[in-house]
C-alpha cells in the first residue's frame, strides 16, 4: 500500500479490462492511487489560496497602524460625547477636564482581560480594536467549526455593547447606485445559510452595506457564531452593518428556543456571564432600519398605534419588551394587570405602557388579509393588521413600502397587502431539510426590491475549488504587481547590490531577498516566484526586463496624495465622526467644526497637515456660501479616488470564504 | 519535484530555501511553527505525493511529521532535516499521468471513457484511503461535467501538470 508502485503492477491486458468485475486487489490499488494524486492536487490549490491570502493581508496589515490610532481616537470621542447631548461645541466638550464615566458594573462583571487564553488554544486568536481581516479569520474559523475563546467572546461583545449605545433606535441609510443595499430576515443560528449569503453576495463592507432584520438566534446551533460575526462586521463597518432587534434576541425567549442552552454548553465556565452580557447588548440593539425615508425595515411589523417619533425616542434599553402573556405561556406564571415592571424604575405610567407597547408591535406583529387591527393571540405580543392598517401607518409616515421578517415563507420571501409589505426569511430548511428556500433583498436607490433565493446543502456549490482559488490568485496577484511597481527604482536599486559586475541578471535566491528587503511584507517569494516572473532561465532573473514587464502590465497607476490615502482609510470612522458633529442630523457642519475636527484627528494620528492643506481640501469641496459643508457631497467627493483601494478590499472580502466575483459577473 | 525533469541533483542549501518558503506561508505567528493540520499541504506543494500513512507516521525517525508535545504544532527545526531527507531521496515520488489514467481505466471496468459519480463515489469512499463525504463532494464538484454529471478522466489528466520547481 502507498509509494512506490511500479508501473508493471497495474499494467493490465485489454482483456482485462473488459471483464464486468474488477478483481478488489487491483481496484483498491487503483482507488489507493487516485486519491493520493487528487489529495496532492487539492493540497496545491490550497497552498496557492493561502498565499493569494497571504498578499492581501501582509498589504493590509501594512496600512493598518494608522488605523488603530483613529479607532482609539474615536473611542475618546465615544467616551464623552454622545448624540444624546445637546452639545453642539464638540471642541470644547473634548478638552474640558471631565471624569470618564465608565459603567462601573461592567468593568466589574464583564471584565475579560483576567480570563487567560492558553497556548494549547486552537481557535482563533482575535486582536482589538476589530479589522477586516479579524472578522475574516472568525467566519473562516467558524467555518471549520472551532471555537472563539471565551476572552475574546467577552471582548468582542464588550466592545460591541460601548458601540450599541450610542447608536440611534432608528438607523437612516441612503441608497446610492454605487452601494446596493442588501437585506437579510431571520437566521435563527443557521449559519450556513449566513455563509451561503457571504459566499454569494459577498461580505460586508463599506461598499456592500447590509441590514440584517433580526432573529440571529434560537432555534439553529450557530446562534453564537452568527451573533459574533455580525457583531465583529458591525464593529468594523458601524456605519454600513445594520442590526435590528428581533423578538428572539430577548434572553427570556433565549431560555426556551435553545440559546441559552446553547451558550452555557459551548462554554461551561463563562457561559453564565456571557449571557449576561448579552442580555445588555439585545436591550440596546436599535428598533428599526429607514432607507431613504421612504422604506421601513423592522422585525415583526406595525400596529395601528405604530409612531416612529415615539420610537426614535424611547430609551430602549430600559424597557422590558418580552409580552405579558408571553410569559404565562413560558412560565406558567399568572399576569396581573399592573404587576409586571415596566421600566427599570418599576412604575407603569401611561407613557411607559405605550412605548412598551410601541416596541412590541414592533417586533411581535404579523400581517392578516382582513382589515383591521386585533391582539396577536398566537404569539402572545403584538397584533395581527391588515392592509389597511399598513396603508395608514405608512402614508402617516410617508413611506412606500414596509420589509419585515418574523415569518417563514415558502420561497424565502412573499408580498402582501397590495405588495406594500414584503417578508424576508433567510433560514433556509428551517422546519425540516427542504421545508424552504431561504432569500435575501438587494436593493438600489430605486428602491425596488431584487431577491435571492438558495437553499444551503453540502453539495451546493457552483464554482470548482480550481475555478474560484484561479480568478481570487488572478486578483492578488494583481494588487502585488501593483505594490512591485510602486516600489520599482528601490527594488532595482536592491537588485544592482547583488549584480556588481553589471550583467542584468541575478540569482532566484537574490532576487527573492532583495524583494523582501523592499517591500517587507513578509510573502513566501520563492514561492510565487512562477506566477510573477515569466521566465528564468538557469535559475536566474532579468530584473531589468522584468521591471519593464511590471509596468507594461500597469499603465494607470498614480501617486497618492497623503492626505486623501489616510482620510481613504478612515473614511468609514470619519463619516461617523462627522455624523456626530452634526448633531440635529442637518446633513450640514461649518467649516470651522470640520477644520477644528481634522486638526484633532491629525494630532491623534500623529500626521502633519497643515491649515492651509484642510483649507485647499475644503475648497476642492463644492460647499455653499454659508461655510456649510454637506456630509454626503463631502464623502461622494472622494469616492473616485478611493476606487483604486475599494477594489483591493472587495478582493480581500472575496478570499474570506472564495466568494465568486466569476458570479457575479464582473 | 526535480525528478520529473532531466536535471542535476537538487543542491542542499537551495532545497532548505524551498522548503522554508512553503513552510512560512502557514507560519502564522511567525514562530517557526505550523499547525500540524496544515502539514500535509506543505509536504503535498514541495510535490510530494504521500500516503494519509505517510502523513500521520509520527513514530519512525525520520518522519518529517514529527509533534511538539508542548504546542501540538511541527517545528521548521525537525521538519526542515526530515524534508530535506524525503526530498533528496524522492520518498514520496508522484503519480505518473500514464498510471494515473490506467487507475481510471481500472475503474472504468465498461470501458466507457467516463465515471459515474456513483460509481467513483464508491470506490473513493470505500476503498484505499477513503475520502470523507465532504472530499467526495469537493472531488465530484471539481471533476464532474456539469450537464451530464459524468467525470471524463481522460480530459481532466490533461489540464493537470505538475508546477514547474520552485
Amino acid at each position: 500500500m502507498g509509494c512506490g508502485m511500479g508501473k508493471s503492477e497495474l499494467q493490465l491486458k485489454k482483456g482485462d479490462r473488459v471483464t464486468i468485475s474488477v478483481p478488489a486487489a487491483t481496484a483498491i490499488r487503483a482507488a489507493l492511487l487516485i486519491q493520493r494524486w487528487y489529495r496532492q492536487y487539492v493540497a496545491r490549490l490550497e497552498m496557492r489560496r493561502r498565499c493569494t491570502w497571504n498578499i492581501f493581508q501582509s498589504i493590509e496589515y501594512a496600512g493598518e497602524q494608522d488605523q488603530i490610532k483613529l479607532y482609539n481616537f474615536f473611542g475618546f470621542l465615544m467616551d464623552h460625547f454622545t448624540p444624546a447631548s445637546s452639545e453642539r461645541n464638540l471642541i470644547s466638550h473634548i478638552f474640558r477636564k471631565n471624569e470618564i464615566c465608565r459603567d462601573t458594573e461592567w468593568e466589574r462583571h464583564f471584565c475579560y482581560k483576567s480570563i487567560e487564553v492558553s497556548a494549547s488554544c486552537t481557535g482563533p486568536h482575535l486582536t482589538f480594536p476589530m479589522t477586516f481581516s479579524g472578522v475574516s479569520k472568525l467566519v473562516e474559523a467558524f467555518k471549520h467549526k472551532q471555537q472563539l475563546h471565551a476572552r475574546y467572546v467577552l471582548q468582542l461583545l464588550g466592545e460591541t455593547w460601548r458601540l450599541l449605545r450610542i447608536l440611534p433606535n432608528i438607523s437612516h441609510v441612503s441608497a446610492c447606485r454605487a452601494k446596493p443595499i442588501t437585506i437579510c430576515g431571520d437566521l435563527h443560528g443557521h449559519l450556513e445559510d449566513l455563509l451561503l449569503i457571504f459566499y454569494k453576495n459577498g461580505l460586508p463592507s463599506s461598499e456592500k452595506p447590509y441590514v440584517f432584520n433580526g432573529d440571529f438566534v434560537d432555534r439553529g446551533k450557530n446562534s453564537l457564531e452568527i451573533l459574533l460575526i455580525l457583531f465583529g462586521f458591525l464593529l468594523v463597518y458601524p456605519n454600513d452593518v445594520h442590526l435590528n432587534r428581533g423578538n428572539h434576541e430577548d434572553h427570556i425567549v433565549n431560555l426556551r428556543y435553545g440559546f441559552t442552552k446553547e451558550v452555557l454548553g459551548k462554554y461551561r465556565v463563562h457561559g453564565k456571564t456571557i449571557l449576561k452580557l448579552l442580555q445588555k447588548i439585545f436591550s440596546w440593539l436599535p428598533l428599526a432600519t429607514v432607507i431613504d425615508d421612504k422604506v421601513l425595515i423592522v422585525h415583526g411589523g406595525i400596529s395601528d398605534a405604530t409612531d416612529l417619533g415615539v420610537i426614535a425616542r424611547v430609551d430602549r434599553h430600559k424597557v422590558r419588551e418580552t409580552p405579558k402573556v408571553n410569559r404565562i405561556w413560558l412560565f406558567g406564571e399568572v399576569a396581573h394587570p399592573g404587576s409586571q415592571s415596566i421600566s427599570a424604575s418599576g412604575d407603569t405610567k401611561g407613557k411607559d405602557v405605550d412605548e412598551w407597547k410601541q416596541i412590541v408591535d414592533v417586533l411581535w406583529s404579523d400581517p392578516m388579509p382582513q382589515n383591521g387591527c386585533i391582539p396577536n393571540e398566537v404569539r402572545g405580543g403584538g397584533c395581527y393588521w391588515g392592509p389597511d392598517v399598513t396603508e395608514e401607518v405608512l402614508g402617516r409616515h410617508d413611506l412606500q413600502l414596509l420589509i419585515r421578517s418574523h415569518e417563514c415563507k415558502q420561497d424565502g420571501y412573499e408580498f402582501c397587502h397590495n405588495r406594500r409589505v414584503l417578508t424576508i426569511f433567510s433560514a433556509s430548511n428551517y422546519y425540516e431539510v427542504g421545508s424552504n428556500r431561504g432569500a435575501y433583498i438587494r436593493m438600489g436607490p430605486d428602491l425596488v426590491p431584487h431577491f435571492i433565493q438558495y437553499q444551503a446543502s453540502k453539495t451546493c456549490r457552483e464554482l470548482t475549488l480550481r475555478q474560484s482559488v484561479g480568478w481570487t490568485e488572478r486578483s492578488a496577484l494583481r494588487a502585488l504587481r501593483e505594490q512591485l511597481f510602486a516600489h520599482k527604482s528601490d527594488l532595482i536599486g536592491a537588485f544592482r547590490e547583488f549584480d556588481p559586475n553589471n550583467k542584468g541578471l541575478i540569482s532566484l535566491t537574490h532576487w527573492a531577498g532583495a524583494t523582501e528587503r523592499v517591500l517587507n511584507l513578509g510573502l513566501p517569494w520563492r514561492v510565487l516566484r512562477s506566477q510573477l516572473v515569466s521566465s528564468t532561465p538557469h535559475g536566474m532573473v532579468d530584473y531589468q526586463q522584468w521591471i519593464r514587464e511590471l509596468s507594461i502590465t500597469e499603465p494607470k497607476l498614480e501617486v497618492n496624495n497623503s492626505i486623501l490615502e489616510t482620510m481613504y482609510k478612515n473614511h468609514s470612522n470619519l463619516e461617523t465622526i462627522f455624523r456626530i458633529i452634526d448633531t440635529d442630523n442637518s446633513g450640514l457642519i461649518s467649516f470651522e467644526e470640520f477644520r477644528q475636527t481634522w486638526k484633532l484627528l491629525s494630532s491623534h494620528l500623529k500626521t502633519e497637515i497643515s491649515d492651509r492643506a484642510i483649507a485647499d481640501l475644503a475648497r476642492s469641496i463644492d460647499f455653499n456660501k454659508d461655510g456649510s459643508i454637506d456630509i454626503n457631497e463631502f464623502m461622494e467627493a472622494f469616492r473616485a479616488h478611493f476606487f483604486y483601494f475599494d477594489l483591493k478590499n472587495s478582493f480581500i472580502q472575496s478570499l474570506g470564504i472564495s466568494v465568486t466575483l466569476l458570479h457575479e459577473g464582473i | 519535484m526535480m525528478k520529473n525533469k532531466q536535471r542535476s541533483e537538487p543542491v542542499v542549501p537551495d532545497v532548505h530555501k524551498t522548503i522554508k518558503a512553503a513552510f512560512e506561508a502557514f507560519d502564522y505567528e511567525s514562530n517557526n511553527r505550523v499547525d500540524v493540520r496544515e502539514i500535509g499541504t506543505i509536504i503535498y506543494s514541495l510535490g510530494c505525493f504521500p500516503t494519509q500513512a505517510d502523513l500521520h507516521d509520527k513514530n519512525s525517525r525520520d518522519s518529517p511529521v514529527q509533534v511538539e508535545d508542548q504546542t501540538g504544532c511541527i517545528n521548521l527545526e525537525k521538519f526542515l532535516p526530515a524534508m530535506t531527507k524525503v526530498l533528496m531521496e524522492h520518498k514520496f515520488p508522484s503519480v505518473p499521468e500514464d498510471l494515473l489514467l490506467q487507475a481510471f481505466e481500472v475503474l472504468d471496468k465498461e470501458n466507457k471513457g467516463y465515471l459515474e459519480p456513483e460509481q467513483l463515489a464508491k470506490y473513493m469512499t470505500q476503498e484505499g484511503e477513503l475520502f470523507t463525504q465532504e472530499e467526495m463532494d469537493e472531488m465530484l464538484t471539481a471533476l464532474a461535467d456539469h450537464e451530464n454529471n459524468r467525470v471524463y478522466y481522460k480530459d481532466l489528466l490533461n489540464q493537470w501538470t505538475i508546477d514547474p520547481d520552485m
